[in-house]
């Protein structure tokens, strides 16, 4: 937090996108979060994915629930669509949102309070229905807002500022959107954009719910000896599965994976999603590997990141339901609103 | 890279660009923020400390801290450094109290010092709170150099030149006026315990080409003409004149004619613009007054005709430039223009006719004595240079810092100690943090563009040869200016202990600035960081190690705008903002007294 606004500078150096836009122009306001707040830098992440993709914002949603965590779409694309909903409900209202616009490029940040402890039913159907959001969890083990009593996804032995030990399970939420029958998941570090910022382009290309499990360290109650969920913890235990990049499709046609060591997932829309392998043998695209692998390292106490399982031919939520092609907003009124006489014969078939 | 060594006084002297580019080392932001607090008078005694003439330099200063000002790099127009302290030489209160006090008791030590330009102004001003007793033997009629005697009125009003002047005269200094030295031998024999030459560079250059002769009674020589005005032995020049040289000392010229009756002033210049000597600022200035700068054209005679001047015959050149250089040059054509007189303005020269070749002060292949660069020595001990007169012609700003330095040597020598005995400079840092998120020095970042300086209208400036052209800044443009500087001197103080990596900082730094990486060669570095490092004259800061992953932390300074974001956004405060302070030593702080011998027993 801060008092002065980070000042507009012009600098000699700066530079423009595609559509000359400077990455300032991917930002919102100014963050009110704790200084060193992991989300902050999720927040910076997001601002360079978008910048470097070059998508405009006023062709994005953000939406959010409750959290340290879902404040900081206030940080980011000030050009954008929002909305800060209830406590675990955002992805009821990203199915709303997307159902009415599915054009829309939509941005679900959560934290581990709101998605995997009051919100843990909505993130479930968010995944099976494979909605088409990126879905990031900025997970710190806590809830910070309400000053850092455990979470669902605090580990078992953890333990919190004052030194009480969790005692309960950890959710681990890439596992458990892999079982929901997910269509991405993956998990990153907030003090690794070299690793994240390709991730969230990734999501963002996905046809579908791309998870992000975002270890995102709560620095004023999560951020001591003896939590798992550390900025030191973390770093020294997490092992990266591999590295991804998002291809765009005009390169994408001249790029060969012959060696091996580059994994490719071809996308619907020409752009392929690289992956380097760091471990040999890991597969991300078979299933009850993946979640083989997860648990083997979870018992070994590390932290698995990099995009841990994929399957982009899943049909999306708004495949599956058959949504309207075109944004409710662009149809006429007579359209959307066909009047009495077509809803009594609508009625008919109901009876 | 290895870790910096900000205890190395020169990094954070780097950072402020305005003082490590001034030759004095003015401490500028300090001044500025004091202005912006009011505090006028302290402002003006910051300046006074290191550069002795801040109203003079406020008006005509060379400002070589302008060009490398942190700002230019941001929005194109640097601080208006020069105007502001202007602005504190204007509205100071009486100094006088401040000044140091002369000792009643000399300390024995009688220098004699050649001409009372700046440079030999400087160095009593150095010398005469310690106790000297100084000797000024000057040529002219009064002190000031050519502070006085060229620099026109209505760039540098008189006032504001005896004010400062007489602060120095005032210490007690020995005037001794209309007293040319003549004989460098006869002055070493009154027995003076030093001798500091401050002379200048008197003597302007000719142009010997067809016609000089014959038309000499209208073509006059730029600096002598310049002085003749200024003790008003000429107050007429005709209507039609032509300067020669497109130095400052031209723009000084075509600017006084039209003072002096001309209506139709050119200024030729030999070559395009681009390589013209004279200042960007005294060139808009002279533009401003209607003169024409003709390009392209190289004198080849003049033109007398019945034993008057008609004019002038030019060839027209033709360049081939590439990459601001000349690579091929070529006439043209030939042209006559219409002249009543022309001045010559291109360029002056040291001459020393009064000193003798014979006592030990060697001179060099092109006639300039031998003088040591950091001690201003020459070649016979106890003779010193400093000024236009040991290195060419200059600026004031030099002059001044060369009697800075000079007084030091002399202090020394007349003790028995070295002359290569110097202090170094040292510095000083402390935070700036009040508290969470208030700092004492004002961060945030003001966007607006250089404030412009007025005039005074065109169609009063010219009545009279003393109106000052530049009106000052007023209150609003002070108070915006002031605002505009960036706080350099305001540090980003690392200590990377404290460091959890969080990337708060390098997330929140509006230029992006700020990288944590793997260490590397600084080539392939800088290319690496949050935005390419590619200013190469603008150092990086590399930390040692951070605990958790080896990495380092690198700071581009190039543009940092001193936000203190960075140091807001950390939590740990391995950010501090701190005040860099240099101490420099003057001639006062250099202790030459013997160790005194202890009895025992
Ligand atoms: C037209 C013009 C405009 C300029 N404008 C600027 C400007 O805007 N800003 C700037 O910074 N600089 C300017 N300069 C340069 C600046 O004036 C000089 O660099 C500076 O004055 C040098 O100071 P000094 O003390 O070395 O010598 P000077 O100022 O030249 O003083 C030398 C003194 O020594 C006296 N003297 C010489 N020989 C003897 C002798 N044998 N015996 C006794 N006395 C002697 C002279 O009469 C003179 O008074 C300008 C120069 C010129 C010519
Ligand atoms: C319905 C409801 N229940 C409880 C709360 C109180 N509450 C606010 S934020 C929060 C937890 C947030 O935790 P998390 O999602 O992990 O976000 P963080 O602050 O850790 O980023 C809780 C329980 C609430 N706002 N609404
Ligand atoms: S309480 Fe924790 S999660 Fe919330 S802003 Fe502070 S550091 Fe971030
Ligand atoms: S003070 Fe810090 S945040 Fe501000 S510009 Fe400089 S490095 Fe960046
Ligand atoms: S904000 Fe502080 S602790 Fe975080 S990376 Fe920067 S210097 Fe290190
Ligand atoms: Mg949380």
């Amino acid at each position: 937090m801060t008092w002065i606004d980070k000042p507009k500078v012009k600098w000699a150096g700066q530079k423009s996108n595609e559509l000359g836009l400077t990455l300032r122009d991917y930002e919102g306001g100014l963050s009110t979060l704790c200084a060193g707040c992991g989300h902050d830098s999720v927040t910076a992440a997001i601002v360079q994915a978008f910048w470097d993709l070059a998508i405009r914002p006023e062709q994005v949603i953000k939406l959010s629930g409750i959290g340290c965590s879902s404040k900081t779409p206030a940080y980011f694309l000030s050009g954008a669509h929002g909305l800060n909903s209830v406590h675990g409900r955002m992805p009821s209202v990203a199915t709303g949102a997307l159902a009415a616009n599915r054009d829309l490029i939509a941005v679900g940040i959560s934290g581990d309070g709101d998605s995997l402890s009051i919100g843990f039913g909505q993130f479930a159907h968010a995944v099976r229905r494979n909605l088409n959001v990126l879905y990031l969890i900025e997970n710190n083990g806590v809830y910070g807002l309400t000053k850092g009593q455990f979470s669902a996804s605090s580990d078992p032995g953890s333990k919190a500022k004052k030194g009480e030990e969790n005692r309960a399970q950890a959710i681990d939420p890439v596992a458990s959107a892999i079982t929901l029958g997910g269509s991405f998941a993956a998990r990153s570090f907030s003090g690794d954009k070299e690793q994240l910022v390709p991730l969230i382009k990734a999501g963002l290309a996905h046809p579908g719910c791309a998870v992000i499990d975002i270890i995102s360290p709560c620095v004023t109650f999560n951020d001591h000896e003896g939590s798992t969920k550390s900025y030191a913890w973390t770093r020294a235990h997490r092992e990266a599965a591999n590295l991804a990049d998002l291809v765009p499709p005009a390169k994408a046609i001249e790029a060969s994976y012959a060696d091996g060591q580059t994994l490719p997932i071809k996308l619907h829309d020409g752009s392929v999603i690289e992956l380097t392998k760091l471990d040999p043998d890991y597969d991300p695209t078979d299933r009850a590997r993946a979640l083989q692998y997860l648990e083997s390292h979870r018992a070994a106490r590390q932290i698995v990141t990099g995009l841990l399982y994929i399957d982009s031919e899943q049909p999306t939520l708004n495949d599956i339901a058959g949504t309207a092609k075109k944004p409710l907003t662009e149809f006429e009124f007579d359209e959307l609103n066909p009047g009495s006489a077509a809803l009594a014969e609508l009625q008919k078939h109901m009876k | 890279m290895k870790p910096t060594d900000t205890s190395d006084p020169d990094y954070f002297h780097r950072v402020v660009d305005c003082q490590w580019g001034c030759p004095a080392h003015t401490d500028v932001p300090e001044y500025i923020r004091l202005i912006a607090q009011g505090e006028f008078t302290d402002a003006y005694m910051v300046n006074r400390e290191s550069n002795v003439f801040p109203g003079i330099l406020g008006r005509v200063c060379d400002r070589p801290c302008e060009p490398v000002c942190r700002r230019a790099r941001i929005d194109e127009k640097p601080v208006a450094i020069c105007r502001l302290k202007r602005v504190a030489a204007d509205h100071k209160e009486d100094i006088r109290e401040r000044l140091p006090i002369i000792p009643e008791k000399k300390n024995g030590k009688k220098i004699a010092l050649v001409g009372a330009g700046c440079a030999s102004l400087t160095v009593c001003n150095d010398l005469m709170p310690l106790g000297y007793e100084c000797a000024v033997f000057e040529a002219l009629p009064v002190p000031g150099g050519l502070m006085r005697s060229n620099i026109p009125a209505f760039r540098l009003p008189a006032e504001v030149l005896d004010e400062e002047i007489d602060y120095i005269t005032d210490m007690g200094v020995d005037l001794r006026l209309n007293s040319p030295i003549e004989s460098m031998k006869a002055l070493l024999d009154e027995g003076y315990d030093a001798i500091f030459v401050g002379s200048g560079a008197p003597k302007g250059k000719e142009l010997d080409i067809p016609g000089r002769q014959e038309g000499k009674d209208n073509i006059h020589i730029g600096i002598e003409w310049l002085e003749s005005v200024a003790f008003g032995h000429i107050k007429k020049i005709g209507r039609k004149v032509l300067i020669i040289g497109v130095g400052n000392t031209a723009m000084d010229c075509c600017r006084t004619s039209l003072r002096l009756g001309a209506d139709d002033v050119k200024v030729m210049a030999r070559k395009p613009r681009g390589f013209f000597k004279a200042s960007d600022w005294e060139l808009e200035d002279a533009e401003e007054e209607l003169v024409e700068i003709v390009i392209n054209h190289s004198p080849k005679s003049f033109v007398v005709e019945d034993g008057r001047l008609k004019g002038m015959i030019f060839e027209v050149m033709e360049y081939d430039i590439e990459d601001g250089k000349i690579t091929d040059t070529r006439v043209v054509d030939e042209t006559f223009i219409e002249a009543d007189d022309v001045i010559l303005a291109i360029g002056q020269e040291t001459a020393f006719p009064w000193i003798e070749r014979d006592i030990g002060i060697e001179f060099n292949e092109w006639d300039e004595p031998e003088v040591d660069r950091t001690t201003y020595q020459s070649t016979l001990p106890g003779v010193f240079f400093g000024g236009d007169a040991a290195f060419g012609p200059e600026n004031i700003i030099w002059a001044v810092e060369h009697g800075h330095q000079a007084a030091i040597s002399i202090h020394n020598q007349v003790h028995g100690k070295s002359v290569d005995d110097r202090l170094p400079d040292t510095m000083n840092l402390s935070s700036r943090k009040m508290g969470i998120h208030e700092w004492s020095y004002s961060n945030s970042f003001e966007p607006a563009a250089r404030r412009k300086m007025e005039h005074v209208p065109l169609s009063e400036r010219f009545k009279n040869l003393g109106t000052e052209v530049e009106l000052g800044f007023n209150a609003e443009q002070t108070a915006c200016e002031v605002e505009r500087c960036l706080n350099c001197d305001i540090q980003t103080v690392f200590t990377d202990e404290l460091c959890i990596e969080c990337d708060a900082c390098v997330d929140i730094c509006p230029t992006q600035c700020l990288t944590i990486t793997e260490n590397g060669e600084e080539d392939e570095l800088r290319q690496r960081l949050t935005a390419p490092a590619d200013n190469l004259d603008q150092a990086l800061f590399v930390s040692g190690g951070l605990e958790q992953t080896g990495r380092i932390m690198v700071k581009d300074e190039n543009v940092c705008v001193h936000c203190g974001l960075c140091a807001e956004r950390c939590p740990t405060a391995a950010w501090d903002m701190q005040k860099s302070l240099l101490e420099i030593g003057y001639a006062a702080d250099h202790d030459v007294t013997p160790c005194p011998i202890r009895k025992t027993g």
